[in-house]
């Protein structure tokens, strides 16, 4: 078995107080598809902001490709994002003045490669979630589903290791959201990402390899349940 | 008014030309894959309830290497009988008892409600395997629309019981916390 390209131990974290995370551990290994599952405020999207190194958990350890990020500033996390990561959110956020290619060609340029050369890049990778057509149009312009399609391709272009994904078909209706998790998890076992896919839509999360259900800031069943065997609920006598 | 759905069944797929009852079962396997598949013997009888009632008739008889072919046509009747059940919405279930909400129910009366979680976590987790079997079969390459059609329909159903489950286990805990 394949050491864990990201995990995650004991991560605690707490909005001004206010707990989402009670302690949650993970291994995602090379390769492997996680749907992150729960109901609204089970702590999906905060694990997802912790694992990417965004939110820094106030307790417990993440690493990333065997980095501990603690070790690192927010710079270097911000950096280690950019090599290693790539992250699609709920509205497939592009810039909107961009055409598509131009949108996925943004890591690239961001890390230093040639105009030219980055383009033609993300025109493959516009090819490949057979999204060519949007090449030359704008990010304003296109349809949900487009839109999702093309910040995807953004998401792999760099040949990330992981890809984090939050709610990515959620803007989506029923069929185009299986469609675009089909191709989401897909593209990404060709290009070898792992990924880590949280949603609240089981038909979604039925896609990956295996699920992590998280409750009220847990995994579950990763715990004891939280009260004794009482026989006899009253209340529903 | 006609209740066999073998019939009705079997004058939807006349109602595209006449054939034999053979071909009947055979188009009718590879529609409804979901379906149990149909005897000979069912389509033989759904055909002659549906010839006493006029709604299919006989349009030719054939000798192939053995016994007659018959090969029957949708009739008026029949049409008219197929337009008016294909347009009925179909009533609903009955409000019966749920295995899952009763075991879940008495788990909380007998054993506590950590009992009732841990089945509830075990109902869950069975479902999420199912789904996950659906959509890669769903995935497949070559997969028929009449397949895909299917398994969405399985998927929003178990999706179902997942939302079922989930409110459950909160009104649990909420129970719980009042309880505690």
């Amino acid at each position: 078995m394949t050491a864990p390209v990201l995990s995650c131990r004991g991560v605690v974290h707490d909005y001004d107080g206010t707990p989402a995370l009670l302690g949650v551990d993970l291994d995602v290994r090379e390769g492997e598809v996680v749907a992150v599952t729960g109901p609204s405020g089970s702590g999906k999207s905060t694990l997802l902001l912790c694992l990417a190194g965004i939110l820094v958990p106030t307790q417990g350890s993440v690493q990333l490709g065997g980095v501990d990020l603690r070790a690192l500033g927010a710079r270097g996390r911000a950096t280690l994002r950019r090599e290693s990561v790539g992250m699609v959110f709920q509205y497939g956020t592009l810039v909107p003045e961009l055409t598509g290619e131009e949108n996925v060609a943004l890591p690239l340029l961001l890390s230093g490669r040639g105009r030219a050369e980055a383009l033609v890049d993300a025109r493959q990778w516009l090819g490949r979630l057979g999204v060519s057509s949007v090449a030359q149009t704008t990010g304003g312009r296109m349809s949900g589903g487009e839109r999702q399609r093309v910040a995807l391709a953004r998401a792999l272009v760099t040949g990330p290791r992981v890809v984090l994904a939050d709610e990515p078909t959620g803007a989506l209706d029923s069929v185009a959201s299986d469609l675009v998790a089909g191709e989401l998890v897909g593209v990404a076992r060709d290009a070898g990402a792992a990924v880590v896919l949280v949603t609240h839509d089981a038909r979604v999360a039925a896609h990956a390899d295996r699920e992590v259900h998280l409750w009220d800031g847990r995994v579950d069943g990763s715990q004891p349940p939280p009260a004794p065997a009482t026989p006899a609920a009253e209340g529903l006598r | 008014m006609v209740r066999v759905t073998t019939g009705h069944v079997l004058l939807g797929l006349l109602s595209r030309g006449e054939q034999h009852g053979y071909d009947l079962k055979r188009e009718h396997d590879a529609l409804f894959p979901a379906a149990k598949q149909l005897a000979f013997g069912q389509v033989y009888a759904a055909l002659g309830r549906l010839r006493d009632k006029g709604l299919v008739e006989e349009a030719s008889r054939e000798r192939v290497d053995g016994p007659d072919r018959t090969s029957y046509r949708i009739t008026a009747a029949g049409r008219e009988e197929l337009a008016s059940w294909l347009t009925q919405v179909e009533p609903l279930p009955d409000r019966t008892a749920n295995p899952v909400a009763t075991k879940v129910t008495l788990l909380l009366l007998a054993e506590g409600t950590h009992r009732a979680v841990e089945h509830l976590v075990r109902e869950r987790a069975v479902r999420v395997e199912r789904m996950r079997e659906l959509t890669a079969a769903k995935h497949r390459p070559g997969t028929t629309l009449q397949e895909v059609l299917s398994a969405d329909l399985t998927l929003a159903h178990l999706d179902a019981d997942l939302h079922w489950i989930d409110s459950a286990r909160r009104r649990i805990d909420d129970l719980e916390g009042e309880i505690a």
